[in-house]
């Protein structure tokens, strides 16, 4: 067993040895650019591209022609956006996307907010799921997009997509969702699921950096979307650019390897995640974070009260992991997803959360566990709060100078 | 980001650890900072009749750099006169312990709470309080 141990799969994943075997020939006998239509070298290149982007779309359940390649989730999440803004404008001005969604997707609002757009910011239960009704509620005659992440990055929630695709339909707008979590992880489809348009990423299911996708729907109903970004026309004019060949290759078998391995591989992890889970909540005062019915399947976020973060991080010296703690982010403010479930901000500065990935092992998560168990006995042994708290102080009601 | 020798020195070996009697007038305590801004640090310090500090010791709740500047202090804090430890000022610790700008308000916690154990001595002493704490970050 090597040291440290990564178990931040939902920030990056290691890319498979697979997927980079696939992509080396793209760097150099393989250059050419697939939109060249007139040599060998281009066709070499397109033929890479087009048997990718069957892999990407058989992972979804999509056509192939659905699939406009792009940089990454970023960047899909701004195209489908702002591109939906602009291209249904006659049609209405408001979107729908809730307060746990990725600053990708935040902030491509609040752009949209200063073009003239309406924006409906959703809160979240204590579970970190939306309140249907409330969706319902929000939508009116003027509402062109319901835009819903799948899978939340830092507590791992699964949103009822079925059921916002199916509210968001009724009134006539489209569906987008952030799936970057969720594809590759758990079974996704576009149909079944009602997705008009969706976003992912290669280095989130084993693949390379600086390549991702956006779905967009061809058929019940024809989407659209205004390109952002002007140039030669690829991607059916909706994204220019010459295309990243050998991240579409590499994007194309990381998609083919999750749709083999799947279901098995959720079925090792969860059970990986659970042990982790049930082991570390034997602590006193330690709490799950998000709902657990409807999780991804690798990741758990647990508060460990009366500890603060980015210590116990210091204290977990063999861990990659990450933390809601304010100190771990530039803004100095702790986690905006922990506090929308309406976490003190307390809790959310003492969160943790493991994310599990393909090349985690059963002895990696044992020695997680007993690392971070004497981690949180250490760190509780130096903490005035807990000390406070075993003698029965009601941390709530002293005065805590300001600062 | 990473952490100097200093700090991971304190963090992983904290001096002075623990808790003092809080109701003996020779000892005087100090808690500054908030659960919610995610640091909250308790100093003690044990004075003798001379206004000698012959014992220090700390918990706190925060990140490493919190952790090493409240143990620093207490190393600091003993053997000292309350009237010299008054004088330790958060921009000793942070050239002592390298602190990064962002860790800076660690330091400035862990003056604020000597002050506030001084303070607190000289109260219950019968000695007025002096300047408060410089604070805030």
């Amino acid at each position: 067993m090597n040291l440290p141990i990564y178990l931040d799969n939902n920030s990056t994943t290691p890319m498979d040895p697979r997927v980079l075997d696939a992509m080396l020939p793209y760097f150099n006998t393989k250059f050419g650019n697939a939109a060249s239509r007139n040599h060998a070298f281009g066709w070499a290149a397109e033929e890479g591209v087009d048997y990718a982007r069957e892999q990407v779309a058989k992972l979804i359940g999509a056509n192939e022609k659905e699939i406009i390649f792009t940089s990454g989730a970023t960047e899909s999440d701004n195209l489908a956006i702002k591109g939906v803004f602009e291209m249904y404008k006659d049609k209405g001005n408001h979107i729908i996307t809730c307060v746990t969604e990725h600053k990708a997707v935040i902030d491509a609002c609040k752009h949209v907010e200063k073009l003239g757009g309406e924006v409906t910011y959703l809160g979240v239960k204590s579970d970190g799921l939306i309140d249907l009704a409330e969706l319902e509620a929000a939508m009116t005659e003027k509402t062109i997009l319901v835009a819903i992440m799948y899978g939340n990055n830092e507590i791992g929630v699964i949103q009822p997509i079925r059921e916002i695709s199916a509210i968001a339909h009724k009134h006539g707008a489209l569906f987008m969702t952030d799936a970057v979590q969720a594809v590759g992880k758990i079974p996704v489809d576009v149909n079944a699921d009602g997705i008009d348009l969706m976003a992912f990423t290669g280095h989130k299911m084993y693949g390379p950096k600086g390549i991702g996708a956006l779905y967009v729907r061809r058929k019940n109903p024809r989407v659209k979307v205004t390109a952002q970004m002007d140039g030669g026309g690829h991607e059916r004019g909706m994204r220019s650019g010459t295309l990243n060949v050998p991240g579409i290759v590499g994007l194309g078998k990381a998609a083919e390897i999750c749709r083999l391995e799947m279901d098995e591989e959720a079925k090792r992890l969860s059970k990986l995640r659970d042990k982790l889970q049930v082991e570390l909540t034997v602590l006193e005062e330690s709490y799950v974070n998000g709902n657990t019915d409807h999780r991804l399947p690798h990741v758990a976020n647990i508060s460990f009260k009366y500890v603060e973060g980015e210590g116990l991080m210091m204290a977990m010296k063999d861990l990659a992991v990450s933390s809601g703690s304010a100190c771990t982010s530039a803004s100095l403010e702790p986690s905006y997803v922990l506090k929308s479930l309406g976490l003190s901000d307390d809790l959310a500065h003492s969160s943790i959360r493991f994310g599990l990935g393909r090349f985690t092992t059963d002895e990696e998560v044992d020695f997680a566990i007993k690392q971070t168990l004497k981690a949180v006995n250490h760190l509780r042994d130096l903490s005035p709060l807990w000390e406070m708290f075993k003698e029965g102080i009601d941390l709530d009601k002293i005065e805590w100078a300001e600062h | 980001m990473a952490y100097s020798e200093k700090v991971i020195d304190h963090y992983t070996h904290p001096r002075n650890v623990g808790t003092l009697d809080k109701s003996s007038t020779k000892v005087g305590t100090g808690l500054v900072g908030a659960p919610e801004c995610g640091d909250v640090m308790r100093l003690q310090i044990e004075v003798d009749e001379n206004h000698m500090i012959t014992d220090a010791k700390f918990k706190t709740f925060g990140c490493g750099s919190a952790i090493a500047s409240s143990s620093l202090a207490t190393e600091w804090l003993k053997g000292k006169s309350i009237d010299d430890a008054m004088k330790i000022d958060n921009m000793d610790i942070v050239e002592e312990l390298a602190l990064p700008p962002v860790k800076i308000h660690c330091s400035v916690l862990a003056e604020d709470a000597i002050k506030a154990a001084i303070n607190d001595y000289r109260v219950k002493n019968g000695l007025e309080a002096l300047e408060s704490a410089k604070s805030h970050h």
